[in-house]
């Protein structure tokens, strides 16, 4: 919608906003040091929504919790939006200067009455209105989310309901206000700024723009591949059809991680070649052909990641890697070299000098800078800049910068993909523990006194009304396939709602159950709504 | 001091020193040269006036003052080489360390070197008494060694954690951190974030590793090397300081003055490293 893929916020304006809105998010969970900011900013004042269907340990600090039925985000923020217009709260003023396209947006959330929205999402008219009138109302305001909004087959399409709350009323391009993605892994922002993404080259240049793509053919001294290439859902179906025979995989654990996970291992396993680069013999190490033992980057290697905040900052060698474990990039070098390229010899800030020379948002990121300030936030455009803290303020210059005002794009609700059935009767839904991370790879390695594994949580009266005890092993079963689970009563959750993680793919196959239903725009698989059935396996002992 | 801030100026031991304004009289000792000793004292946490033993002579005032919470004013005149403070900081140490095992508390015994103070001088004074909680793998709690600082009370409140597993419980001697009723660390409200540990300046609270290694009298400050790097976990950036001796990680920590941070992290970051050495939790 604005063009490169950031949050637009730093972590110190959430001390100093008005009005936070955590949606889709257990930041106290999965972002503990960023919750700290935010948790500053509640004391400074600032009142606190939570949108969860989950009343999450993060709910728990919110003035108000909204806790909508699963995957109605999208009907919630065009009945916000809709309150909004009708009660005559939009900024008028940004509206027509900054956008393009509003009564496009105001035609298509007029049906999103309060009255329609609260039938649609379960919530009560009140806590809508509360929530369109204060955000349209604060002085600044930032609208947070994490996977609870883009782990579903209508990704985009939440994440464009949200943005075009913020072009209603001007929270973005401003000190405090803002459009926040809270990134789940150290370097996921960093991948897609290195160009990690099947469109894209470093910097969000495009790869089918020729001037973007003739800058690296020139440095680099070979034609590129115009045509976009495929993301991780769609190489997924080209190994289906038979298209994809062989495939390289660094620093991923797809055998585990991927949605229905039982079909993915069948395609992995199908393949003519698998290649895989890890530091562990994850799962999927174990079905390929070839493994490359890699170094830990972030305690055995030099480079850079970069932030939630876009902040690149330095990671550093501090222990020699076992072994015969290299790091990553002399693994490709050495590739490289097998397939007659000569590299030379990699050397981390010669790599980096290199990115900032083809990647203007990086160009005054220099090592050195690097080093003496704690990390710098793109974009960083030259030596003297001072790094951008937030972005977008060109929506409140006068000429906008030169650039074309920002667009609503109107979209429309339709819920989950996988609907409740008689044989189905409840809905999942996935997340990450405190203590946990993704597939345990790593966050297996410690002894957590505050780790339980991974239970089935459910309400109280669900499972009583299935004979079940807090504690009692169950079969939990999705149209996909089946796991025996221990049942754990949370009061977290509302009664036909229950909840997971996937820390323990050893003790629980938890992604036998997930749906792969995926969302076109954005190739992510909709984790976050499958539909299941539990019956009461022997109970365990006491 | 950027162009913005307002500069204070003030006198120490002679001296004028400017400060922006809102800094404490303990900003302006450091900024001229004048070390302080402190205790309760954290750059990242809010002054509670727990120990005393940063006070000053202020022109003016009748008492002597903490200056690790006093603002500065325009014209203050400040003296902290005199008789009375000398002899104030002293006794702050020997009464703070009297009965109390301060025999991993480096940094006090130093100010205890230097300003002549024995907290040992007392007879038969009274002890904790306590028996060491090693009650999980991550946290050892010896409070023999505690002081009463307050500091990892305000690391798990309001200052960074917002999770009140601890408290001071009990009055007079009987006055002791606790969590709620007294239950096991596991199971109270603590998340083990570390940043209770990591505040401590006795070692009362410590990481299992760091006690281990004691134990087998394997503890090397000298040898170990202290990297900073970003945690391999989620996407928020923290910057972690990796404290390794013979090429192995055994303690982490975080800068106070990093913008992500503020010396604080999250169980994850302080203790999910040991895959970097191939061990796994059986």
């Amino acid at each position: 919608m604005f063009g490169a893929g950031g949050g637009t916020s730093s972590y110190t304006e959430i001390e100093e906003t008005d009005l936070i809105v955590l949606w889709g998010s257990n930041a106290r969970n999965a972002h503990p040091i960023f919750f700290h900011h935010l948790l500053k900013g509640i004391d400074n004042g600032a009142k606190m929504f939570a949108v969860d269907p989950r009343r999450t340990s993060s709910a728990k600090f919110a003035d108000v919790w909204l806790g909508l039925n699963l995957g109605s985000d999208v009907a919630l923020a065009n009945g916000i939006g809709r309150e909004i217009i009708a009660a005559g709260l939009a900024n008028k003023e940004f509206i027509a200067h900054s956008t393009q396209g509003f009564e496009a947006y105001k035609e298509n959330v007029e049906p999103y009455t309060l009255e329609f929205t609260s039938q649609l999402t379960g919530l009560p008219e009140d806590a809508i209105r509360e929530l369109a009138h204060d955000y349209a109302t604060a002085e600044s305001a930032q609208i947070l989310w994490t996977l609870g909004i883009t782990e579903h087959h209508n990704a985009v399409d939440n994440v464009l309901a949200l943005c075009s709350l913020a072009l209603l009323t001007g929270h973005i391009g401003r000190w405090g206000s803002g459009l926040v993605p809270l990134r789940g892994q150290n370097n996921v922002q960093g991948g897609g700024d290195m160009g990690s993404l099947p469109n894209k080259l470093p910097g969000f240049q495009n790869i089918d723009d020729d001037a973007a793509r003739g800058k690296f053919e020139a440095t680099w001294g070979v034609d590129l591949n115009p045509v976009p290439g495929k993301h991780l859902t769609l190489m997924f179906e080209a190994m289906e059809r038979g298209e994809i025979k062989a495939a390289y995989v660094l620093g991923e654990n797809p055998a585990d991680s991927e949605a229905d996970i039982q079909h993915a291992r069948k395609l992995l396993s199908g393949l003519d070649l698998l290649v895989v680069q890890d530091i562990f013999m994850t799962r999927t190490a174990e079905m390929a052909d070839v493994v490359l033992p890699a170094s830990v980057a972030w305690a055995e290697s030099d480079g850079t990641v970069t932030s939630s905040e876009r902040r690149v900052q330095r990671v550093r060698a501090a222990v020699p890697p076992p072994g015969e474990a290299r790091h990553d990039v002399d693994i490709l070098f050495d590739l490289a070299s097998r397939m007659g390229h000569d590299w030379g010899t990699p050397d981390p800030e010669q790599l980096w000098d290199e990115l900032r020379s083809l990647s203007p948002m990086h160009l005054g990121m220099s090592w050195d800078r690097l080093e003496e300030t704690g990390g710098l936030q793109w974009p960083c455009p030259a030596l003297d800049h001072p790094g951008s803290p937030f972005l977008h303020g060109w929506l409140w210059a006068d000429d906008l910068e030169g650039r074309e005002p920002a667009p609503f794009i109107p979209v429309v609700h339709q819920g989950p993909k996988e609907e409740l059935t008689e044989e189905f009767p409840l809905r999942l839904t996935t997340g990450r523990a405190l203590d946990s991370y993704n597939t345990g790879v790593q966050s297996g390695g410690f002894s957590s006194p505050i780790r339980y594994g991974d239970a089935l949580d459910m309400h109280e009266t669900d499972a009583q009304r299935l004979g079940l005890n807090d504690g009692d092993m169950a079969l939990v079963s999705s149209p996909r396939g089946s796991v025996e689970m221990r049942i754990r009563i949370d009061d977290s959750l509302v009664e036909g709602l229950t909840f997971t993680t996937f820390h323990f793919p050893d003790l629980v196959d938890t992604n036998v159950l997930t749906t792969d239903a995926w969302d076109k725009k954005s190739g992510t698989a909709e984790f976050k709504a499958a539909s299941i059935r539990v019956e009461p396996l022997v109970a365990a002992e006491a | 001091m950027t162009s913005t801030e307002v500069a204070v100026t003030i006198s120490v031991d002679g001296n004028d020193v400017a400060v922006p304004e809102g800094s404490t009289i303990l900003d302006a000792c450091t900024a001229a040269g004048v070390e302080t000793p402190t205790i309760c004292y954290g750059p990242n946490l809010t002054p509670v006036n727990a120990c005393r033993v940063c006070v000053v002579e202020l022109e003016g005032s009748r008492t002597l003052v903490p200056s690790c919470s006093r603002p500065v004013e325009e014209g203050m005149v400040v003296s902290t080489d005199s008789d009375r403070v000398n002899h104030s900081r002293k006794m702050v140490l020997e009464f703070l360390g009297s009965g109390v095992d301060l025999s991993e508390a480096d940094e006090l015994n130093e100010w205890s070197a230097k300003y002549g103070a024995q907290p040992d001088r007392y007879e038969n004074p009274e002890r904790m008494n306590e028996e060491i909680k090693i009650q999980d793998d991550l946290y050892v709690r010896d409070y023999d060694k505690c002081v009463l600082c307050y500091k990892c009370v305000s690391a798990c409140g309001d200052d960074a954690q917002h999770t009140y597993a601890i408290s001071m419980s009990g009055r007079g001697f009987g006055a002791r951190i606790a969590t709620e009723f007294d239950v096991t660390l596991p199971d109270s409200a603590c998340v083990y974030c570390g940043n209770c540990v990591a505040v401590c300046p006795t070692n009362a609270l410590q990481f299992k590793t760091e006690f281990d290694l004691r134990q087998v009298a394997n503890w090397r400050p000298e040898d170990q090397t202290v990297t900073t790097t970003v945690c391999s976990y989620c996407g928020v950036g923290c910057n972690l300081e990796l404290h390794t001796q013979d090429e192995r990680i055994v303690k982490v920590t975080s800068p106070d003055d990093h913008s992500v941070t503020w010396g604080n992290l999250c169980i994850k970051g302080r203790f999910g490293w040991q895959y970097v050495h191939g061990d796994t939790d059986g």
